[in-house]
């Protein structure tokens, strides 16, 4: 049995979300630069070459890579044999998501739904909890922005739409979203499940570091085909034109009904931020 | 399309308004003002109700933009643009009473580049997602109204060789639909 106190997670958190909101993954890094040498539009290049230096500029003074710094939401893995000790969990994790929009001078984003009034301390956090096997306990924080997040979707097909129908819905969505997400993107994709299920998996898909093959390879063939299809658009570097429109499709796939295709589209901006760190 | 940026200088003159054209690369100079969604409701409530707004818009360029807590010894924090398609449902009266240009990202409605021909107004694309080096061209940074709104109060920034590309100019053109157009690939993205 492992015993875990709340002030350390409180801490913890704190420090995720400046880190997140500040530096920006190498592995998205390396993917921009990749992009960068293959983009055939001179203004795709711009742009490119603009968003590799605003991770430097962020990265060495400690400003944020965009100024919507996002909802906090927190992957959470519980091992089966830890013990948590202090406040409630989800209060300390709120706490943490306090104290480091706080500290980093980060957006407070969050508010009231219907009278629009700012909670001033972008409280609450998203959580989701998994329990794992030992004495694991990880915390990912993945900063979510919504100008990328109002362009996904979830779609409850019939079964007779077929994998075809769900690869066309999942382009569409690309290519209706345009310029809006901050392409290039990152696609989320969750297939099958429930309603709610088919979305936490294609926000968990986001978290994959970018240039990981996935391992099933009948979504890994997948992935590869949509990434194509949604590079052939047109689309291009912030909506205007060229051949980088997507760094990356990852999908997830769970089990569903007899009645139902569920597919969720979750669109991440290039700033695919996210930290973990394991107490 | 030109690559090569034109310096140019706000508040805009109608010359340099009608001249830009969809695709040109810009960096912009000068004063400016701030507002996203909860600005854009108050201004055009306002404006609705026959009241003065607590600033001048006739002329000017808003910058679609909710900055970071200005971190000490900085005028502001991260501050890139934000997505314009919200503003669009507000953006044609503004430009009826005298707005010149808007920054921000993602394409407009047809309704707001209807009005941006029959006014004459430009509209900008900002790099989003670039706040830190977007927070390095502006060097003042002061709300004029509404702090109440926090992220969403009303500035006025002074900037300089703020990077911006032309996405919609005074006769119509829109890079958001030309561009795509010249980079799709035969093998169509929807079979």
């Amino acid at each position: 049995m492992k015993t875990i106190f709340t002030d350390d997670i409180t801490s913890a958190v704190r420090n995720l979300c400046i880190q997140a909101c500040t530096v920006l993954g190498n592995d998205v890094i390396h993917q921009l630069n990749f992009a960068l040498e293959t983009e055939e539009s001179s203004i795709g290049r711009m742009v490119l070459e603009k968003i590799i230096q605003n991770a430097e500029t962020a990265a060495t003074e400690h400003i944020p890579l965009c100024q919507d710094t996002g909802m906090a939401v927190v992957f959470l893995e519980i091992g089966q044999d830890v013990h948590i000790v202090g406040d409630l969990l989800p209060n300390a994790i709120n706490e943490g998501v306090r104290q480091g929009y706080k500290d980093g001078f980060l957006r407070k984003s969050t508010l009231d739904p219907i009278t629009r009034v700012n909670f001033g301390d972008n409280t609450p956090a998203v959580i989701h909890t998994e329990i794992v096997a030992g004495e694991k306990f990880k915390i990912t924080l993945a900063p979510k922005g919504f100008g990328s997040e109002n362009m996904s979707r979830v779609m409850m097909f019939p079964p007779s739409a077929g994998i075809e129908g769900a690869k066309d819905f999942i382009v569409q969505r690309v290519l209706e979203s345009g310029g809006n997400p901050c392409p290039p993107v990152v696609i989320g994709v969750g297939l099958g499940g429930t309603f709610e299920k088919s979305a936490l998996i294609a926000k968990k898909a986001l978290l994959r570091s970018l240039g990981l093959q996935n391992p099933d390879p009948v979504l890994a063939s997948l992935e590869a085909e949509l990434l194509g299809r949604i590079n052939s658009s047109g689309i291009g570097p912030m909506g205007l034109g060229g051949k980088t429109t997507a760094l990356a499709v990852h999908i997830n796939s769970y089990p569903t009904h007899i009645a139902s295709l569920p597919v969720a589209v979750n669109i991440q901006c290039h700033s695919c931020r996210h930290a973990e760190v394991e107490l | 399309m030109s690559a090569q940026p034109r310096k140019i200088f706000a508040p805009l003159d109608s010359i340099v308004v009608n001249s830009l054209r969809a695709g040109d690369v810009a960096l912009l100079s000068g004063v400016i003002i701030t507002g996203r969604d909860a600005a854009h409701k108050r201004m055009v409530d306002l404006i609705q109700a026959g009241e003065p707004l607590p600033f001048q818009i006739e002329g000017e360029v808003i910058y679609y933009v909710g900055p970071t807590p200005a971190p000490p010894g900085r005028p502001i924090g991260a501050a890139g643009p934000t997505t314009s398609y919200r503003m669009d449902h507000y953006a044609p009266l503004l430009i009826e009473k005298g707005l010149k240009g808007m920054i921000g990202k993602g394409q407009r409605s047809k309704e707001v580049k209807n009005a941006m021909i029959k006014w004459g107004a430009v509209y900008f694309a900002a790099i989003g997602g670039t706040g830190a080096l977007m927070s390095r061209c502006v060097k003042e940074a002061e709300v004029i109204a509404w702090d109440e709104l926090g992220p969403e109060a009303v500035r006025k920034l002074l900037v300089e060789d703020m990077p911006l590309i032309v996405a919609t100019d005074v006769l119509g053109n829109d890079l958001y639909s030309t561009g795509p157009a010249h980079y799709k690939t035969a093998s169509n993205a929807l079979k």
